[in-house]
């Protein structure tokens, strides 16, 4: 049976009879919802579907229709789509009722919108703010309004953030950041600890906010493709390519088959220089040096190939909408082969140099560990969900090119960080064999990398693509001179930072270096 | 078993420190480092809203094939071990307070060094409502390393000639 009659007999159960359920892009259903049924159509489908929330974000129209317009999305990785539950709310008393008590996925994606919007989700639990930092933003400012001028906003009064207060006999807090000792992303943990367990961790994130969503506001796609690349710097090729698949999406280019192959290939490498740094990290977080000092060549020995490949180490200015701006000679190909041949021995030793390293497999067997319910009920995506136990992976789900090419989805049962550790070191070869087999087809293939100019179309549309940490969404929405309108970004971190947060809890503060290293999550791709 | 198959890899790789043409700088440089600032120059790094594509090329500057610890740099946990602030990113607004608090706890003579286009004048990010008008609003700058970001290398060549011009000056 096809999803949309899955999704109509869904809500027949409910007593909604709706005609409004529409099929677009091929992969993409969105359902009208109403006030009074809204939530109950979201927390039906997320049973249903056995999907957390993947994106809950909203759009200021109000200009035309009077209205902000909240979306709430869901995967089905069964039926291959995305599932949009679409609600208009009235422009003057921005009001819905809160999905979070019953489905916590949504939790952030609520103080969120919020403070960007000042909507409203009635009965959230939790609705202080995560990146407006109270101490030097006042309230009754919301950067994502179309009417919202930055020059009105005035200086304030210091305000306070509340944490959470675990209170009893010998509890105490230990206050981390936002300054690290490390050379590192700024966040602030705050532990409570009573003896050497971890009985709360609370992440106070948002000092990398540079307000990103609202810059991409009124540019030309091809200047916003620029930006994209500088949400996180460990993910510039997959946040472009999540961004043009947008875009392509909604003005029906197609891409040429030789660059998807190119782009999936260069998708790996950037999974392979990560992975590598974060086995090495792991290492080095607990003291162990060698294996870092050679995972760090590894990391290099990518990142000069990526160099030498397109001109950007970090791969920027590589993607372009509908294609590449990049094309690989036969000697680059050949290059390519045997730096990957080289790397993939450094790996080798290096997985051997772990492994075989009882003192460290002690420090990462059973350590941080983060249950598969859990993940489930955070909403946990990518490497951290696969390593607890859930098989996510959108080269699987909506594998694109990647159904041209045989590799292991890897998935781990135990979540701790060996299990995370595991599932990069596997993830690294699975990357190299798919490199290697694109390298083959591409070979049949001509040199045409782009498609023909962009003929721009009004509309919107969800862009996603499988980033080393896990699924990176676009959600863009383009007028019809190719001028963005809107644009949410979802980042991985953003939905694994709460993972972090459970992973450490009973853990000592000494293994929490290695538990976050074992995430590795983006501070700015999580600020935005 | 495992410490054997170290040593054994380890001679066959031998060094992997790349050669920069900048050797002889630094080896010049290294006597003036020990003699100005006690033996070696310390940096802090400050992540003021970066993207992280510059922690990661400071970083490389201290894997093994870089390795700019030969030439007496270092990069330290505290501000107050260091003689240097090198400061990535635009300044969001969250981080101008902490930018600021952590120069103030550093001892003196401070330099700063600001590193990557956004921490210039705020790069792409220059016309947010989040940031700040780059690092140079908030504390002195006495040095800028361009690109976006600068390879490891480029921002080792930055790092050497600027002490050269330090230790000329003094």
């Amino acid at each position: 049976m096809d999803c949309k009659l899955i999704i109509k007999d869904v809500l027949e159960k409910i007593n909604i009879r709706t005609s409004n359920i529409e099929e677009r892009y091929g992969d993409e259903i969105h359902v009208a919802a109403a006030h009074d049924n809204f939530k109950n159509i979201c927390l039906e489908l997320h049973k249903a579907l056995k999907s957390p929330v993947m994106m809950l974000c909203a759009s200021d129209e109000r200009a035309l229709r009077g209205v902000f317009v909240v979306t709430c999305v869901f995967m089905s990785a069964k039926y291959r789509r995305w599932i949009f539950v679409n609600l208009d709310i009235d422009g003057n008393n921005p009001k819905f009722d809160s999905l979070s008590k019953e489905m916590y996925s949504a939790s952030l994606f609520e103080r969120e919108m919020r403070e960007m919007f000042g909507i409203e989700a009635i009965g959230s639990p939790d609705s202080r703010r995560l990146r407006l930092h109270n101490e030097v933003w006042p309230e009754g400012f919301y950067p994502l309004r179309k009417d919202f001028d930055k020059n009105s906003v005035r200086a304030v009064q210091a305000g306070e953030y509340k944490f959470r207060r675990i209170e009893g006999e010998g509890v105490f807090e230990v206050p981390v950041g936002p300054v690290h000792a490390g050379i590192i992303g700024p966040g602030h943990f705050r532990f409570s600890v009573a003896g050497e367990p971890i009985i709360n961790l609370e992440t106070r994130l948002g000092f990398t906010h540079r307000g990103i969503e609202k810059l991409m506001e009124g540019k030309a796609v091809s200047e916003a493709l620029r930006i994209t690349e500088c949400v996180t710097g460990d993910s510039c090729f997959g946040h472009s390519l999540a961004f043009s698949h947008a875009v392509e999406k909604i003005c029906a280019m197609t891409v040429p088959e030789g660059a998807q192959m190119l782009r999936a290939i260069f998708l790996e490498l950037e999974r392979m220089y990560n992975h590598a740094a974060d086995i090495g990290g792991m290492a080095l977080d607990v003291g162990f040096s060698y294996p870092s000092a050679l995972a760090s060549i590894i990391k290099e020995n990518i990142l000069a190939l990526n160099g030498k490949l397109t001109g950007s180490r970090y791969l920027k200015n590589v993607n372009r909408l509908g294609g590449l701006g990049k094309n690989l000679t036969a000697e680059d190909v050949s290059s390519l082969k045997e730096a990957l041949k080289s790397i993939a021995e450094d790996l080798c030793e290096l997985r051997a140099i772990v492994y075989d390293s009882v003192s460290f497999m002690d420090r990462v067997d059973s350590t941080g560990i983060l249950k598969k319910t859990t993940a489930e009920d955070l909403g946990i995506v990518g490497l951290a969900a696969r390593a607890s136990g859930i098989p996510m992976d959108l080269r699987k789900d909506f594998p694109g090119i990647y159904g041209k090419v045989k590799f292991n989805l890897i998935k781990q049962a135990s979540g701790d960080a060996l299990a995370r550790l595991n599932v990069r070191v596997a993830e690294f070869e699975e990357s190299v064999s798919i490199i290697m087999q694109l390298l083959e087809k591409m070979s049949k293939h001509n040199a045409n990398l782009t498609s023909a100019e962009i003929k721009f179309k009004a509309g919107s549309a969800l862009g996603y693509a499988e980033g080393w940490r896990g699924a990176i969404l676009y959600w863009v929405k383009l007028n019809d001179a190719g001028v963005i309108e809107r644009c949410k970004i979802v980042d991985p971190s953003f939905h694994n930072w709460e993972g972090l947060s459970f992973a450490v809890l009973g853990n000592i503060i000494p293994d929490f270096p290695l538990c976050n290293k074992s995430f590795d999550l983006s501070y700015p791709g999580n600020d935005l | 078993m495992s410490v054997l198959r170290i040593i054994k890899n380890r001679l066959h790789k031998g060094v992997v420190t790349r050669p920069l043409g900048i050797e002889s700088l630094g080896r010049e440089l290294k006597s003036e480092i020990y003699k100005r600032f006690g033996r070696s120059f310390h940096i802090r790094e400050v992540d003021t809203g970066s993207c992280g594509g510059c922690e990661s090329e400071i970083i490389a500057t201290t894997n093994p094939i870089y390795d700019i610890q030969r030439f007496g740099v270092d990069f330290v946990a505290s501000p107050r071990h260091a003689d240097a602030l090198l400061v990535a990113g635009p300044v969001s607004k969250n981080m101008a307070l902490a930018l600021k608090k952590t120069y103030d706890a550093m001892p003196e003579p401070k330099y700063v060094i600001t590193l990557g286009e956004c921490a210039l004048e705020g790069g792409s990010f220059k016309d947010s409502y989040y940031v700040e008008n780059g690092v140079k609003s908030i504390i002195p700058v006495s040095l800028h390393i361009p690109g976006c970001p600068p390879d490891p290398a480029a921002i080792i060549r930055h790092l050497l000639s600027f002490l050269r011009g330090l230790s000329i000056k003094i």
